[in-house]
C-alpha cells in the first residue's frame, strides 16, 4: 500500500464516522470486561438495533478510558459525557441512555469530562485509548494512523528518523530511562546484515497496567512505532515478547499484526518500498527477570530466561548474536506521534531532562483507581490528590511505592516534588515502569518491604550469588523483625548488605531489589524501631502484633 | 540434504498431538520454539509430564534436560494436572495491600491446600499469581478463568464451597 492509498481509507474513514451523528463508546478493555461491559454493549447495540437508529447512532468496543474504579464506563459522543458504573442488568438505564443521546445525561451514572481525572490529563501515548476500536485497522488508519510509517519509508532517510527521536528527548519507558534515540543510533551503527527490533511487553512489576492497557486499546500504535524503528535501524525482523497472563492483549496484537500484513503495513515491501519487517508474538511464561533485556533475549531463543553480563550489550549482540534494538511498550507507543508533530513538539513537553508525558497506573488507597497520563515533572501531590482524589475513607496519606519490586516507598514529606526520572532517583526510588501504588496509614512499611523482598527472593533467577543468598538474607531478616524477634543490629545487617547486593548483583533485578528495604529503612525507621524494640506492629500487620509480645521473646 | 528432522512419531493417537506437532511445524522444528511449543503443550493437555516432554525434546532435537530445564524455570508451565476448577489469587502489589493475603488465608483454610497446590478431590486448584493487571479493581481472583474484580472474603467462601460440592450456605 503507498501513502496515497493509506489517506484515501482514512479521508473515506473519517467521511464515514461523520455521517452517524451519535457514538456510544463502551470500553471493553480488561479492567470494564470483568465488570461485564461486554453485556453492556450487546446489550445497547440491541437497543440501537430495534429502534431502528443503526443510521444515526454507533455502539462499538473501545479500549481503557482510564478510570477503572467506576466502570463499566461509556463515553457519550460528541458530548464527552461519560457513564460511570453502567449496569448491564438494567436494561431501563441502557434504554435511558440511547433516549438521552440529545438531552441532558442521566445524573446518577453521569460523568463530566471536566473532573480533573479527565482534564489534567495529558494524552500522547494514551491519545486514542477509549477512542477507536482495537481490533478494527481501519479505525486507526481514520485517526491518521501508519501515515508516519509510511512517511519515513517513502521520504525520509533513515538517519533522518533516528535524528529526529534524539531530538524529542525521549527516554526508555522500562524504567531505566535510556535516552531512546541513542540506543536507536547505536543499533543503527552496528556491523551486520541482520538485525531484530524486540519489544518487551513482558510487564513484570506487580501493581502495573499501563502496557497491557495499551495493548489491548490501540495494538495498532505499538506495531506502527515498531517498525519505524526497523526501518531506522535497518532491522527486517521483529517480536512482541508479551505475558502469556495477558491472554485478551495477545489475541488483540496477533489480530493487529494480521490485518496490517493484509493492508501491507507489515511484511514484505512496505508502502512499496525494499524495505521489509515481519513481526512475530511470542509468549512469555512467568518469569519476572525476563523483564531484564538480556534475560529477555535468551527466552525468546527459547531458553531459561537468564541474563548475562553486560558488555556486550544487545545493540550489538542480542538475539542469536545479533545486533537488537529493544524497547519497552510506552516507548514504541511514542515514536509515531514524535514523527507526525516532530521532535521539537514532544521536547517542549515536560522538563529539562525528562521529555514527554508518562502514563501512570494509579493503584491502592485512593479513590480514582486507573490509568492516567501526565506531563513530565507534575507534582506528586497532584497525582495523589487532584487526579487520584485523595485517599479514601477517614485515612491519611502515607506513602506512595513507585517502581515496583525495583523501587522505593516515598512518604508524605516529598509530596511536591515534580515526578521525574532524576527526582525519584534522589528521593531513593526509581521511575519505573509507572506504577504508582499509593497507601494509607493502614500499611506497615516493614510488611511492605517484606512483600517485596519476598518477591524477588522468589525470582531471582539464581545465576548470581549477590543476588540468590542476597535476596533471601534480607527476607529472613525482614522476617524475623516482623514476627517480634528482630534485634538492633539487624537493621544494621539490612543496611549494609543491602548495598552489598545492589553493588555485585549481575543484572537490574539485583541490583535494584534491596530498594524498597532501605528506602523504608530511610524514611520509616521508627516503624522497624517499633518492631525490634516494642515487638508491636501498630498497623496489625506483622505476625508480631498478633501474639503478646512476651511468648515471642527468646 | 535430508529434509529433517525425521519425524518422531506421536506419543498416542489423542488428537491434541497433532496441535503440539502444528505449532512445531510453524516453527520450522527450531530448537526456539521450545516455549512457544510447551505454551501450546500446556494449553491442550493442562500441564507437562514425562511423556509431553521427551516428545517435545526429540521432535526439536534438544536434550532432555534442557527441556526439562526450560519447563522448570518458567512458573507458567506446571508439572502437575489441575484440579477441575481453579482458583488464581492475584498478590500484586496492589490487591496485596487490598488485602489478597488474607483472601489467600481464607482459601487456604476453606481448601486445606497450600497456594500451588490442588485439593485431594481433585476438585479445586489454588494459584498464586504474580500481578494479573487488574490492580485498579484488587483485590482480584480469576475462577476458572473469570476475572473477579474487588472480591469479598465470603465470596471466594461461597465460590469454593460450591466448588468442593458443600452447601453454599
Amino acid at each position: 500500500m503507498t501513502l496515497d492509498e493509506l489517506e484515501e481509507i482514512a479521508e473515506n474513514e473519517k467521511e464515514e464516522q461523520k455521517k452517524i451523528k451519535h457514538r456510544l463508546n463502551v470500553s471493553v478493555a480488561a479492567g470494564c470486561l470483568s465488570l461485564h461491559s461486554d453485556q453492556v454493549l450487546k446489550g445497547l447495540q440491541n437497543i440501537v438495533q430495534e429502534r431502528g437508529l443503526e443510521g444515526t447512532c454507533k455502539v462499538k468496543g473501545v479500549g481503557c478510558m482510564g478510570l477503572c474504579a467506576e466502570g463499566p464506563l461509556l463515553r457519550s459522543e460528541p458530548q464527552h459525557t461519560y457513564y460511570r458504573k453502567v449496569p448491564a442488568n438494567r436494561p431501563e438505564v441502557l434504554n435511558a441512555i440511547v433516549d438521552n443521546l440529545d438531552g441532558q445525561p442521566i445524573p446518577e451514572f453521569a460523568l463530566s469530562p471536566d473532573i480533573p481525572f479527565f482534564a489534567e490529563q495529558k494524552k500522547i501515548v494514551l491519545e486514542h485509548c477509549g477512542e477507536i476500536d482495537p481490533e478494527r485497522i481501519e479505525d486507526y488508519i481514520g485517526v491518521d494512523g501508519y501515515q508516519a510509517l509510511l512517511h519515513c519509508v517513502a521520504d525520509r532517510s533513515r538517519d533522518d528518523v533516528v535524528q529526529e527521536i534524539i531530538k524529542s528527548g525521549l527516554r526508555g519507558r522500562g524504567g531505566g530511562g535510556y535516552p531512546t534515540g541513542l540506543k536507536w543510533s547505536m543499533v543503527a551503527k552496528a556491523p551486520g546484515e541482520q538485525k531484530y527490533v524486540i519489544c518487551n511487553a513482558d510487564e513484570g512489576d506487580p501493581g502495573a497496567f499501563m502496557d497491557r492497557s495499551v495493548l489491548e486499546s490501540d495494538p495498532h500504535r505499538v506495531l506502527e512505532g515498531m517498525a519505524i524503528a526497523a526501518y531506522a535501524v535497518g532491522a527486517d525482523k521483529g517480536y512482541i515478547y508479551c505475558r502469556a497472563e495477558y491472554p485478551l492483549a495477545v489475541k488483540r496484537l496477533k489480530i493487529a499484526i494480521r490485518q496490517a500484513e493484509k493492508m501491507g503495513l507489515l511484511g514484505k515491501r512496505i508502502g512499496e518500498s525494499d524495505f521489509n519487517f515481519e513481526l512475530e508474538v511470542r509468549l512469555g511464561a512467568g518469569a519476572f527477570v525476563c523483564g531484564e533485556e538480556t534475560a529477555l533475549i535468551a527466552s525468546v531463543e527459547g531458553k531459561r530466561g537468564v541474563p548475562r553480563p553486560r558488555p556486550p550489550f544487545p545493540a550489538y549482540s542480542g538475539l542469536n548474536h545479533c545486533a537488537t534494538l529493544l524497547n519497552n511498550v510506552e516507548t514504541f507507543a511514542n515514536i509515531a506521534p514524535i514523527l507526525r508533530k516532530g521532535g521539537d513538539w514532544y521536547a517542549s513537553i515536560g522538563t529539562e531532562k525528562s521529555k514527554g508525558t508518562k502514563v501512570f497506573a494509579l493503584v491502592g488507597d485512593v479513590n480514582n483507581t486507573g490509568l492516567i497520563e501526565v506531563p513530565m515533572g507534575i507534582k506528586l501531590r497532584d497525582l495523589v490528590f487532584k487526579l487520584g482524589g485523595g485517599i479514601p475513607g477517614d485515612r491519611k496519606f502515607k506513602a506512595v511505592q513507585t517502581g515496583g519490586p525495583s523501587g522505593g516507598c516515598i512518604p508524605e514529606q516529598f509530596l511536591d516534588m515534580n515526578v521525574d526520572y532524576e527526582s525519584l532517583m534522589a528521593a531513593g526510588s526509581i521511575m519505573g515502569s509507572g506504577g504508582m501504588i499509593i497507601m494509607d496509614d493502614s500499611a506497615c512499611m516493614v510488611d511492605v518491604a517484606k512483600f517485596f523482598m519476598d518477591f524477588t527472593r522468589d525470582e531471582s533467577c539464581g545465576k548470581c550469588i549477590p543476588c540468590r543468598v542476597g535476596t533471601t538474607q534480607l527476607y529472613g531478616l525482614l522476617e524475623r523483625i516482623s514476627e517480634g524477634q528482630g534485634r538492633m543490629e539487624d537493621l544494621d545487617t539490612l543496611e549494609r548488605l543491602g548495598v552489598m547486593v545492589k553493588r555485585t548483583a549481575l543484572c537490574g533485578l539485583g541490583q535494584t531489589a534491596p530498594n524498597p528495604v532501605s528506602s523504608t529503612i530511610k524514611y520509616f525507621r521508627e516503624e522497624y524501631l517499633q518492631h525490634i524494640n516494642d515487638k508491636t506492629c501498630a498497623q496489625g500487620k506483622c505476625a508480631c502484633s498478633k501474639s503478646p509480645a512476651s511468648t515471642i521473646e527468646k | 540434504m535430508q529434509a529433517y528432522p525425521a519425524s518422531v512419531p506421536l506419543p498416542s493417537s489423542d488428537k491434541r498431538w497433532k496441535l503440539v506437532e502444528a505449532t512445531m511445524r510453524r516453527h520450522g522444528h527450531k530448537a526456539s520454539a521450545l516455549i512457544e511449543v510447551l505454551h501450546t503443550v500446556q494449553e491442550s493437555f493442562g500441564y507437562l509430564d514425562g511423556v509431553s516432554l521427551r516428545f517435545v525434546a526429540s521432535s526439536l532435537r534438544l536434550p532432555l534436560s534442557k527441556v526439562f530445564g526450560v519447563a522448570t524455570y518458567y512458573h507458567f508451565f506446571s508439572m502437575k494436572p489441575p484440579g477441575e476448577h481453579t482458583c488464581v489469587v492475584c498478590m500484586g502489589t496492589g490487591c496485596y495491600v487490598k488485602g489478597a493475603g488474607n483472601l489467600m488465608k481464607t482459601i487456604e483454610e476453606e481448601t486445606h491446600v497450600k497456594a500451588g497446590e490442588t485439593t485431594q478431590d481433585g476438585k479445586v486448584s489454588v494459584v498464586a499469581a504474580r500481578c494479573i493487571g487488574a490492580c485498579s479493581l484488587a483485590p482480584a481472583v480469576v475462577f476458572d478463568g473469570e476475572v473477579v474484580p474487588k472480591v469479598q472474603a465470603g465470596a471466594v467462601k461461597e465460590q469454593i464451597r460450591r466448588w468442593m460440592g458443600h452447601d453454599a450456605g
